[in-house]
């Protein structure tokens, strides 16, 4: 049985599954709009969702999308994202490709004494680099994939976070072809 | 071909190039530019309704009924909110509109403006695609695109907003010869070998059926012959959702009627039995399925369906073939022949010995007895009088609308004209307003039912003005018929505001709108009022006082399978009050 429709009573066993999905589109106006409005207006989940031209001269966007869903409801998204006008292309970089993700994050930690160069130190493990100081606060830069992002802001709490700001995953497939 | 004019130039030149020779609309303060233009040409009728509802559901009339794009034009606004419905009644149900709205000027856009709405906002999951024109130099490219869209892979409605201040600017025009869609090409041809699996399932199977849709109606009238032709050569029996009726003839014996929610007990019983299913053109709506647990448990399932999306989506299919209709099905027929497949002789004679049963139970049957109108019998009486005779019929949402698709029998596509997904009450008359303007000879009805003909009445006026003589059939019960149905079912029959007490004079209201208004209130005079009213050469109401309590039967309950159908004689008071059970209840 598949979820979605009046009928589906029970409901569906399916294991859930997270995809991240990239797609190519027409860098035209309302074009973000039409893709999270069919996420939205179909109960479809969005965990993470960039955006950004990325081939000027094409007039060319790309939108990485993390969706969580069963099969059924994967499968579903591709094929109603692939029927928006503006969309040249679906990937599924969970299926299609091995793929890279990455995401950036900007943190923001305030405090002194042992709290403040405890941080430091965890910066300096997590590779994250410093980008703005005052003499009570750090602005930490950090990329790497989202679980360690998360580990990060986790061990910062304690030291005084102040704020995060995030990108959201950025992915491409790896080796030397374009998907 | 590029020429020099002003936007609002564009706009007619544009339809003109498109081959448009219909417009449905109404004027207001941010198209008048294009209304001026309008005026001075006779290449395009404008055909000017009374609310915008009744524009875009008289375009969606006559795209169904011409298998032509329908275009509507409206100001900004109200005119554009307006047609929020009939533009998600024509994405539900596949039917290719543009419609053109105006906009305030582009400086003013966001400030709130007198009749400022945020169209393209409002309109985007409404429709299949829409543009906001900034330069007049994009409008001649836009409004191509516009119909390459609407009309191409699976139909739907696109809307071209189009601010006043464009349309008064010059610019370059582009002809439709130069449009190319940079990302929008559906794939048309069946993938082969998908194609060839499914031509080889079919020949093995014991307990086929064929259940076809809208999109057999939509892929024109060669993928309607090509059905007929593999249906007469396999010899499998065929059953059709509401938006399918008519690509297949009713009078043929392979037909097994409708399904689905009030389809009949043989076409439904066959789908749940069945082994093999060849879903052409058809979405497996919940209308369709019932229960979708239950549903035809033992077949291997196919689908041919232009929409990916489409495939897969509420039933899991064992063979998706992506692709145009008619293109897949002429494949397909060229494989049965040249590899001289049959069905098992044997195997098929058994398979339409069990449907012969199930049609024994005579699921729409019913009792006309003494001198109250059953509704089914006004049905069947009005398609025995208008057989033979260039006939389409549109109706509303209802009661009356299943007993429309029930009881009128429909020989060809394009005859059949009706809100199928949205459901939209108050569709019927502008439809057939649409039907008539494409089709000025034939005769054109609306089955409508007493409440559902008030929701776009205003429009009788349109027909009067432009000497459409549509003729409205109602069955009038003094119910929100199916409402009523649904409280019996599932609310002790308690009829919470489904009784319209206060019902004008049908005749009279004709009479005021300047057209022709017959009653009939006996079974005696039935088929004389029936004639009078073939015999008007104007619009007609014709108010059809049928017996007020009659329910629509054969049913599946919500929530139930296909072989769990209520029928006609066994549904007593208690039947109907216990015949959804607490899951069920919950659906639609």
């Amino acid at each position: 049985m598949q979820p979605g429709s009046v009928y589906a009573i029970k409901e569906g066993k399916d294991v859930v599954e997270q995809h991240t999905l990239s797609i190519l589109v027409d860098n035209e106006p309302g074009v973000l709009a039409r893709v999270i409005g069919l996420f939205s207006g179909r109960g479809y989940n969005i965990e993470s969702l960039t955006v950004s031209e990325t081939e000027h001269l094409k007039h060319r966007s790309r939108i990485t999308i993390v969706t969580r869903g069963s099969p059924a409801v994967i499968e579903q998204i591709k094929a109603q994202l692939g029927r928006l006008v503006p969309v040249h292309r679906v990937i599924d970089l969970s299926v299609e490709a091995t793929a890279i993700e990455r995401e950036l994050m900007l943190i923001k930690v305030r405090g002194s004494g042992e709290h403040r160069s405890e941080a430091l130190r965890l910066a300096d493990a997590f590779r994250a680099r410093v980008i703005d100081a005052t003499t009570e606060s750090f602005v930490f830069e950090l990329t790497g994939k989202t679980d360690k992002l998360d580990q990060f802001i986790v061990l910062m709490q304690p030291l005084g976070l102040v704020e995060v700001s995030r990108t959201g995953v950025a992915a491409i497939a790896r080796g030397p072809e374009a998907t | 071909m590029t020429r020099q004019m002003t936007g609002a130039e564009m706009v007619v030149q544009a339809l003109i190039d498109q081959g448009v020779e219909h417009l449905f609309g109404y004027p207001g303060g941010a198209v008048l530019p294009i209304y001026d233009e309008l005026f001075q040409q006779d290449k395009i009728q404008h055909i000017l309704v009374r609310h915008e509802a009744g524009a875009g559901h008289a375009a969606e009339g006559y795209a169904r009924s011409t298998g032509k794009v329908g275009v509507a034009l409206v100001t900004s606004g109200p005119g554009a909110t307006n047609m929020v419905t009939p533009l998600t009644d024509a994405l539900m149900d596949s039917i290719p509109m543009v419609c053109i709205t105006g906009q305030v000027a582009t400086h003013l856009i966001g400030s709130d403006a007198f009749q400022e709405a945020d169209t393209v906002g409002i309109t985007r999951p409404c429709t299949k695609h829409n543009w906001l024109v900034k330069d007049v130099n994009d409008l001649g490219r836009i409004l191509h695109e516009a119909f390459y869209v609407a009309r191409s892979g699976r139909p739907g409605p696109v809307v071209v907003d189009i601010p006043k201040d464009v349309q008064f600017a010059t610019g370059t025009y582009e002809g439709p010869a130069r449009v190319e869609h940079k990302t929008y090409h559906p794939q048309v041809r069946g993938d082969q070998s998908a194609i060839r699996a499914a031509v080889e399932m079919i020949a093995k199977a014991k307990k086929p059926i064929f259940y076809t849709g809208g999109g057999v109606v939509n892929s024109g009238p060669e993928a309607s012959r090509l059905l007929r032709e593999f249906v007469r050569l396999s010899g499998i029996p065929i059953t059709s959702t509401l938006m399918g009726l008519g690509a297949y003839p009713a009078s043929d014996k392979q037909w097994l009627g409708m399904l689905g929610m009030h389809g009949t007990f043989e076409a439904n019983n066959a789908m749940h039995d069945c082994d093999v299913m060849i879903a052409v053109g058809a979405r497996f709506d919940d209308r369709i399925t019932g229960r979708l647990d239950a549903f035809s448990p033992g077949s291997k399932k196919i689908q041919i369906d232009i929409d990916p999306s489409s495939v897969n989506k509420n039933v899991r299919v064992d063979i998706g073939i992506i692709g145009d209709v008619g293109n897949v099905l002429e494949e397909m027929v060229r494989l049965w022949r040249e590899g001289k497949h049959s069905i098992d002789a044997p195997a098929l004679k058994t398979w339409w010995g069990e449907i012969d049963r199930w049609r024994a139970r005579k699921s729409l049957g019913y009792r006309q007895s003494g001198q109250t109108i059953m509704p089914q019998y006004a049905i069947e009486t009005l398609y025995k009088k208008t057989r033979g005779r260039d006939t389409y019929i549109t109706t509303e949402v209802g009661q009356h609308q299943m007993w429309a698709a029930q009881y009128f029998g429909f020989e060809e596509p394009n005859r059949w004209m009706t809100s199928g997904g949205l459901g939209t009450m108050g569709y019927g008359l502008p439809a057939a307003i649409g039907v008539q303007a494409a089709h000025r000879d034939a005769l054109v009805i609306d089955i409508a039912g007493d409440a559902s003909i008030l929701m776009n009445i205003q429009e009788l006026s349109t027909a009067i003005q432009h000497e459409l003589p549509v003729k409205v059939f109602i069955l009038n019960n003094q119910y929100m018929g199916m409402v009523r149905q649904w409280q019996q079912l599932l609310h002790g029959n308690r009829l919470s505001h489904s009784y319209t007490d206060a019902l004008p004079d049908f005749v009279k209201l004709a009479e005021a709108y300047g057209g022709v208004g017959i009653r009939a209130e006996k079974v005696s005079d039935l088929d004389g009022a029936i004639d009078e009213m073939l015999a008007t050469d104007k619009p007609v109401l014709f108010d059809c006082r049928v017996a007020n309590l009659a329910n629509c039967f054969p049913m599946i309950p919500s929530g139930k399978a296909h072989n769990e159908m209520l029928l006609s004689e066994d549904a007593t008071d208690e039947a109907i009050a216990t015949a959804i059970d607490e899951e069920g209840k919950a659906l639609v």
